[in-house]
């Protein structure tokens, strides 16, 4: 990691870290479902100050009137105020979704917690009883519950709250598990933390967010099973809740339809409130930036300011040639963020180039372009990349042309990955894997793939071909798998090589032996290849020319031994004084431990 | 001298998962030492079992035989009490800058933690911060911000400070410079040496890397599928290895130059083929 890109912020105001509060209220829906909520929240409170009427009282002279008059919103059929029931009504609703959130938090989490941080006899209880009270339909319980104890809605909620337990214990033991093996949960049990101090110091930071969403998905699920409970009759009846009027006004459906409106309406807010306002906080928590469509126009009216001047004229003498390259993502306010800027290099048939650079240098996204790989939204700005006389961008789109690319890709061009293992397909069998490309991209028969594969197998150094074809990925080491992906990678005797970190991965011993492997199948197949590395003793290993750069700029570029031995820019040779190799031990490096 | 650390006939084995299966015996029979403000380094490759030796001596991994003494104490099965005494003197920086530090709590914060067992709190706490901020250099304004805002580089500086905080006699480093660029490592490592010059601690200094465990140790030890294979001077070691594993380590390692690479190419395959013929007669 370069310490430069962070220490602008580091030396710069300190960033500024928005409140959970303030992310909510800058998004328009949390905005406005909280402040709904909140409106709902202090009706329930203020239910007998603001209320004109008694909820319970009759009035005999005024059965279902409508709306307007001294009853705002009418009556129903018992000539009761539609408004002040529907005032008391939040209150129950309320109350009901917090029995349920409570109850399944109260539950939930602590053995969530127990369970995913001890792991053993607890987590096997613990989960095996999730499971069965998941696997319970819960009306049918709810159903019971009634019959048992009455048709109270309190004790209802209290049982669906249970239920419901599940869902924050899951929630709670898989953050837990993520993080028990975490580096900074060991630093803290070396540090000798009791279990309870680091559980609340540094695990609870982690299901705090997830249960807070969780916790507003929730209290909308209880609202909706609490009002039907009612509507269907089996709430208690003397209670004023939104639940109930929908079952008065369902029975006069056919009086006065209006009956059914208002409760219908406050309810389907209600519910709805709390489920956005759950999805508002999962933005506001994983704090997802987004572009908006303004600055997408303004990033679109960047990339016209491309210059396409044309290729240099010497670009088709060279198997590869890049030239005046530049690479950026576009940013939320427009402006285009450059992480490769004018590189200019080119490639020989059989020649090797290596391209040094520490993290953040720009090295792999330059490998990218070459291959088309960059992520959607790349925007190649400027530049050209000749593959054999034949231009790779498309200048209308800022991006390699896919069309140009497929004929070339797999063919004539050809990668090799720095992680061997996350590029291999866990579920086929190697030799699907290596067979598969043959069948789709050369267009030759699946026997004869076969056969080409396991001579490819034999080819880069593995001495059972035969049992590694038929192995799945995660049977073989990591040498092995990498082998693998030259054997894929050479398989269409390629022209260029594009080989990222191809021993980073490695072992040193092992390391060792791809590099043989690499040199052997290069000269062997006369292949030009790009080897992207931050090593120098691989670079001085495989590579005849060197390309180093910083920043997403070519810094210096030249012979091999020109490179390593007599460096001219300064950056290279601070790079080259950072190597270990020949320095006497136990003496400084860099003059200044504490400098940056 | 008295040593501080010694451990003798270490084994560790992980627990079988499952019935009628055998554990996986990750350490076989450990024998090491590091006297005071000596640097022993332990190379080896992945799964070697030099993370693992690491982890046991901290309490993080089940030692099934043997015996760790630490400042005369054994503490192959310290309890968790036993272990916040020992933290005073033994501290630890890992690998991963990135996951070490917990990604919630502003630097001064974890700073103060090990400070707060101890405990050291208020001005005393803050003086103490202050200062292991400046011995790692790390700007004084780091203390409000969170782990996130800082480099690689910069992150494993913090997690050195939090390890110095209580000023130990021992730091287990678990391939500390590993996940740093050429330049940082440079930069970190001339770090470990000054505190060392400084403060007089001694070092468990683990890695995968040759060359770094030549630069910083004063022995070495090299491990190979769990038994530590050759142990010396890191002069001896590093440069003139007598058991084949360790030779072949040496020349797997390529040097920047390409002329000299390619000796050592052929060096190594000579080598290889010496040892094989060794193998099979």
């Amino acid at each position: 990691m370069t310490t430069t890109p962070t220490a602008a912020a580091t030396h710069g105001a300190p960033l500024v870290r928005l409140s959970l509060l303030q992310r909510i209220v800058r998004n328009p829906i949390g905005l406005t479902t909280s402040i709904f909520l909140l409106i709902v929240l202090a009706i329930a409170i203020l239910a007998p100050v603001i209320s004109a009427f008694d909820p319970a009282a009759t009035d005999t002279d005024n059965l279902m009137v409508g709306p307007g008059g001294a009853h705002i919103l009418g009556t129903d059929s018992a000539g009761r105020d539609i408004l002040a029931r529907l005032f008391f009504g939040a209150q129950t609703t309320l109350i009901s979704a917090v029995v349920v959130v409570v109850t399944a938090v109260s539950i939930g989490v602590p053995s969530g917690l127990i369970a995913g941080y001890y792991g053993g006899k607890f987590d096997g209880v613990s989960s095996w009883m999730a499971n069965m009270l998941m696997s319970l339909p819960s009306i049918i319980v709810l159903l019971a519950v009634r019959a048992a104890f009455g048709p109270s809605i309190l004790i209802s909620m209290f049982v669906f709250g249970i239920l419901i337990t599940p869902s924050f214990f899951r929630i709670t033991r898989t953050a837990v598990m993520s993080v028990r093996n975490e580096l900074y949960v060991d630093a803290a049990r070396v540090s000798g933390l009791g279990d309870l101090r680091i559980i609340s110091k540094h695990i609870f930071t982690v299901v705090r967010a997830p249960i807070i969403i969780q916790s507003a998905m929730i209290s909308g699920i209880a609202i909706s099973i609490q009002s039907g409970l009612e509507f269907l009759g089996l709430g208690d009846s003397a209670m004023i809740s939104w639940g109930v009027m929908l079952n008065e006004g369902f029975r006069n459906i056919f009086i006065n339809p209006m009956l059914v409106l208002w409760p219908g309406i406050v309810i389907s807010l209600t519910i709805g409130s709390f489920a956005l306002l759950g999805n508002a906080l999962r933005d506001a928590l994983e704090d997802t930036q987004k572009l908006s469509s303004k600055s997408k126009k303004v990033a679109a009216a960047a990339q016209a300011e491309v210059d396409h001047s044309a290729a240099p004229a010497d670009a088709a003498s060279h198997l590869l040639s890049v030239s005046k390259l530049s690479v950026g993502y576009p940013q939320g306010d427009g402006s285009l963020k450059k992480v490769v800027s004018d590189v200019s290099f080119h490639v020989d048939k059989g020649e090797v180039l290596g391209i040094v650079g520490e993290s953040g240098s720009g090295k792999s996204q330059t490998a990218f372009s070459i291959l088309g790989l960059l992520p959607g939204n790349a925007k190649i700005a400027t530049g050209h990349i000749v593959f054999d006389g034949n231009e790779l961008v498309s200048t209308g789109e800022g991006a390699i042309s896919q069309k140009a690319m497929t004929q070339f890709r797999g063919k004539r061009i050809a990668y090799i990955p720095q992680e061997p293992m996350s590029n291999l397909d866990p579920a086929f069998t190697i030799g699907y894997q290596l067979v598969r490309p043959m069948t789709e991209v050369l267009g030759v028969s699946k026997k004869e793939a076969k056969v080409r594969a396991l001579k490819l197998l034999d080819m880069v150094g593995i001495n059972n071909p035969e049992r590694v074809f038929k192995s799945y990925p995660h049977e073989v080491s990591g040498g092995m798998a990498q082998r693998v992906l030259i054997a894929g990678a050479v398989s269409c005797e390629p022209d260029l090589l594009i080989a990222d970190e191809p021993t980073t991965a490695l072992d040193v011993t092992v390391q060792a032996e791809v590099l043989d492997l690499l040199r052997d199948l290069q000269k062997r197949l006369g292949m030009g290849m790009v080897l992207v590395t931050h090593n120098f003793g691989v670079v001085a290993d495989l590579a005849d020319r060197v390309v180093v750069m910083q920043y997403g700029r070519v810094v210096e570029t030249g012979d091999v031994r020109e490179i390593l031995r007599s460096p001219k820019e300064q950056y290279t040779q601070v790079l080259l004084s950072s190597m270990l190799e020949g320095k006497t031990p136990m003496t400084m490096l860099t003059g200044n431990a504490k400098e940056q | 001298m008295s040593n501080v650390l010694d451990v003798k006939n270490l084994d560790v084995t992980y627990p079988a998962k499952g019935f009628g299966k055998t554990g996986f015996k990750a350490l076989n029979d450990i024998n090491i030492h590091v006297g005071q403000g000596e640097t022993l380094g332990l190379v080896g490759e992945s799964g070697s079992g030099k993370t693992t030796l690491g982890r046991a001596i901290l309490g993080l991994a089940p030692v099934t035989a043997g015996s760790i003494d630490f400042l005369g104490k054994e503490i192959s099965h310290a309890s968790r009490r036993e272990r916040r005494d020992l933290s005073r003197d033994l501290q630890v920086v890992f690998q991963d800058p990135y996951t070490s530090l917990n990604p919630s709590m502003e630097i001064g914060q974890i700073l103060a933690e090990p400070l707060q067992i101890q405990g050291l709190d208020g001005a005393a706490a803050t003086k103490r911060i202050a200062e292991l901020l400046d011995q790692v250099g790390l700007p004084s304004d780091a203390l409000h911000r969170l782990p996130r805002e800082f480099s690689g580089g910069q992150r494993q500086r913090v997690a050195i400070a939090r390890a110095l905080a209580l000023s130990p006699k021992l730091i287990v480093c678990d391939e500390p410079v590993s996940a740093l660029d050429l330049t940082t490592q440079a930069r970190i490592l001339d770090l470990f040496l000054q505190i060392q010059k400084d403060t007089g601690v001694s070092y468990l200094f683990v890695s995968h890397d040759l060359d770094v465990v030549r630069h910083i140790s004063h022995r070495v030890a090299v491990m190979y599928k769990g038994e530590i294979v050759e142990q010396g001077p890191a002069s001896q070691v590093t440069v003139n290895p007598t058991h084949p594993y360790t030779q072949r380590l040496l020349m797997a390692s390529p040097v920047p130059d390409p002329d000299r690479q390619a000796k050592r190419r052929e060096d190594r395959k000579a080598l290889l083929a010496s040892q094989a013929k060794l193998a099979n007669a």
